[in-house]
């Protein structure tokens, strides 16, 4: 017996939809084994950290606000890569935006109110779009690849953070400590759960998805971006500009990423201090490919990682594992659904193996 | 600046550059066998933690280097099983392993904090490497003088000798390569763990000689400044040590920044410099055009044979 791969007619709709679930399964499978080979109690960590978030209703607010930001990043990343455009540099546009944020705040002194909030968030996402044009222009005018140009930013975004907080916008009551001044109420995004941390945030990350997929699916931007990723050549045959597709793809996905690190300020942080960039921008990209870059895949995917980071942390407590697990985990993840992304176009089939008897001429 | 300010400048210069540089040419050689791998990153520290790791439990530096290359190797080849095997996505999957080897690297590392290793000797006598004006030649770890006649022997296997030829042809044309009668998985597995070898040493150069010791994330984006060099140096070898010494002075200037009165400017416009200074020189480079004539044709597309 031996495996054959056999090209499927269509890409199969079942195999779309089952492999990121056999994904997550075969993760925790794995995890099991990896732990206990490591010395650590495998079951129970792969329960505190897939499953506890789920069962526990008092940990239901911390996923909802940990799968906002990953859900609204995912969503801007994956109309790139569905176009073929890799911006890897959503955690220096979270950073970006969030300050932006920030500015408008200060700008605003003690004023507060719906339309201040409303200001800070739009300079959140012209904020991280900005920062995503560089990328953008560079790539559609100097053919400079935008992957590396990102992820560079990133490291400068992190570096405009440190000055920022360390100097122009230090809290002068903040003894000394490189951190914005706390939000006052007025400036803080409203809760919609009272008796929660969940605020109005957790909502955009539940409406966004849907929007996007309308657009997705009905618009011709959706259809435009969805042809220049598979087909450059047909795109152009088409009358597809796909030099505006790069641009308008990027900066969807700064945006994005700045509505969620001004959301993230504005409603759950409410101060920016060193420790503000987490990793979103990154783990987003992992939300993108386990979620199809299907908006609702999306939507999913970010409430399975938010569980993984909040479990990480339950987990951290009870079998004593370190922060970094949660990370391995979701690696883990990403490349399951890589390598069975294979199934969807193709089908694996047993074949007895055909004895090469006396083959002649060889 | 006295003398001993520019020597020790100097140093700095080189100690900076050895891990870009070594990292650079691994992923120079995949790159050449037509695999963008985005894992350097990943693998770095993993060669980080396993050279450091096996140091402290041989205290033998040398086989701690062996250890690093094997680390950043193994891992590489996770990523190779992926793209090779199950036509991934590269630049995904490349991905995917800087995630995993920063997170598993981290949790090894847990043990390993706090720990210090014995450092190199040096292969040259004490009169010449501690000498105060001959150390800038003479006062390196060896991995240092290994990383650079790494720059002249990857020319010479790429462009003198038969396997290295084989190796451009996959790159440059797999379907070409593959009807000849040529294993083009096979070489490429060979190029992406030889990107992975070197990126290891490279990440052991920080946890073994340069801190010495183990923090996560410790190779700080480096990773991704020597997937930059690549390109940056158009896939020549010649080039890529040029460039790879651009970048380390960069680099030298946030740490030396005060010293040589740049202070005008916030400390955190010299630690951003380096990234931004890549940003500028690829455009530079990408502006004029000409690096994309050198590119191996098969770059980062995946391999189908036809039957």
């Amino acid at each position: 017996m031996r495996l054959k791969l056999e090209k499927r007619q269509e890409p199969s709709m079942a195999m779309l939809i089952a492999t990121p679930i056999l994904a997550v399964v075969a993760t925790m499978f794995i995890g099991m084994i990896v732990f206990d080979f490591l010395g650590i109690d495998g079951f129970r960590a792969v329960i505190d950290i897939f499953l506890t978030p789920l069962l526990a209703s008092y940990k239901w607010q911390d996923v909802a606000v940990k799968a906002a930001p990953l859900i609204i990043i995912a969503l801007g990343l994956s109309v790139g890569n569905r176009a073929q455009v890799w911006n890897i540099g959503a955690e220096g546009q979270y950073i970006i935006g969030a300050l932006a944020a920030a500015g408008v705040g200060i700008a605003f002194g003690p004023v507060g109110g719906f339309f201040v909030i409303l200001l800070m968030i739009i300079a959140g996402m012209i904020g991280g779009s900005a920062w995503a044009a560089v990328p953008a222009v560079l790539r559609t005018r100097f053919n400079v690849n935008e992957i590396l140009s990102s992820l560079m930013l990133t490291y400068v975004a992190a570096q405009v953070l440190s000055y920022m907080v360390g100097g122009p916008w230090k809290d002068p009551n903040g003894r000394n400590f490189p951190a914005t001044a706390p939000l006052t109420e007025a400036q803080s995004l409203p809760i919609v759960v009272p008796g929660t941390t969940i605020h109005l945030g957790v909502l955009i990350a539940l409406i966004l998805p849907f929007v996007f997929w309308l657009v997705m699916s009905r618009a011709v931007f959706g259809y435009q971006v969805r042809v220049v990723g598979s087909s450059p050549q047909a795109a152009r045959h088409g009358g597809f500009d796909s030099r505006r597709t790069i641009i308008s793809t990027l900066m969807i996905g700064g945006a994005m990423a700045g509505l969620a690190g001004a959301l993230e300020f504005t409603g759950a942080l409410k101060a920016i201090n060193l420790g503000f960039p987490s990793g979103y921008g990154f783990s987003a990209i992992i939300v993108s490919f386990l979620g199809r870059l299907h908006p609702i895949g999306c939507l999913i995917a970010g409430i399975v990682l938010a569980v993984t980071y909040v479990g990480g942390q339950v987990a951290q407590t009870t079998v004593h594992i370190p922060n970094a697990t949660a990370g391995i985990f979701q690696a883990m993840m990403l490349f399951l659904i890589l390598a069975s992304d294979i199934l969807i176009r193709y089908r694996v089939r047993f074949v007895p193996s055909a004895k090469p008897q006396a083959v002649a001429g060889e | 600046m006295t003398v001993d300010l520019i020597i020790a400048a100097l140093m700095t210069v080189v100690g900076l550059t050895t891990p870009i540089l070594l990292a650079g040419l691994g992923e120079l050689v995949t790159e050449k066998a037509g695999v963008l791998n985005l894992g350097v990153e990943g693998m770095m520290l993993m060669g980080a933690i396993s050279g450091f790791a096996v140091t402290v439990f041989t205290f033998n530096p040398w086989l701690g280097v062996l250890g690093a290359a094997f680390g950043g190797a193994a891992s590489s080849m996770l990523f190779a099983v992926l793209v090779l095997q199950l036509n991934s996505n590269q630049v995904a999957t490349g991905l995917a392993l800087t995630i995993f080897g920063t997170g598993l690297s981290s949790l090894i590392g847990l043990s390993f904090v706090g720990r210090i290793v014995p450092p190199f000797t040096s292969p040259f006598p004490a009169a010449l490497s501690r000498h105060p004006y001959w150390e800038v030649i003479f006062g390196y770890s060896p991995i240092v003088y290994f990383a650079v006649l790494m720059v002249p022997l990857t020319a010479w296997f790429l462009h003198r000798t038969r396997a290295g030829l084989i190796l451009r042809a996959v790159g440059e044309n797999d379907h070409s390569a593959h009807s000849i009668g040529y294993s083009v998985v096979g070489v490429r597995y060979a190029a992406i763990a030889f990107g992975g070898a070197m990126a290891g040493i490279g990440g052991a150069y920080f946890s073994m000689v340069i801190t010495p010791m183990w923090a996560e994330k410790m190779t700080a984006g480096r990773g991704w400044i020597a997937l930059a060099l690549v390109v940056f140096a158009g896939w020549r070898t010649g080039r890529l040590l040029a460039g790879a010494y651009f970048f380390g002075i960069l680099m030298a200037l946030e740490l030396y920044a005060k010293a040589a009165g740049f202070s005008f400017m916030p400390s955190q416009f010299w630690a951003a410099m380096p990234y931004l200074m890549t940003v500028v020189a690829l455009t530079i480079i990408s502006a004029r055009g000409t690096q994309g004539a050198n590119a191996p044709a098969c770059l980062g597309k995946p391999f189908l044979p036809s039957t």
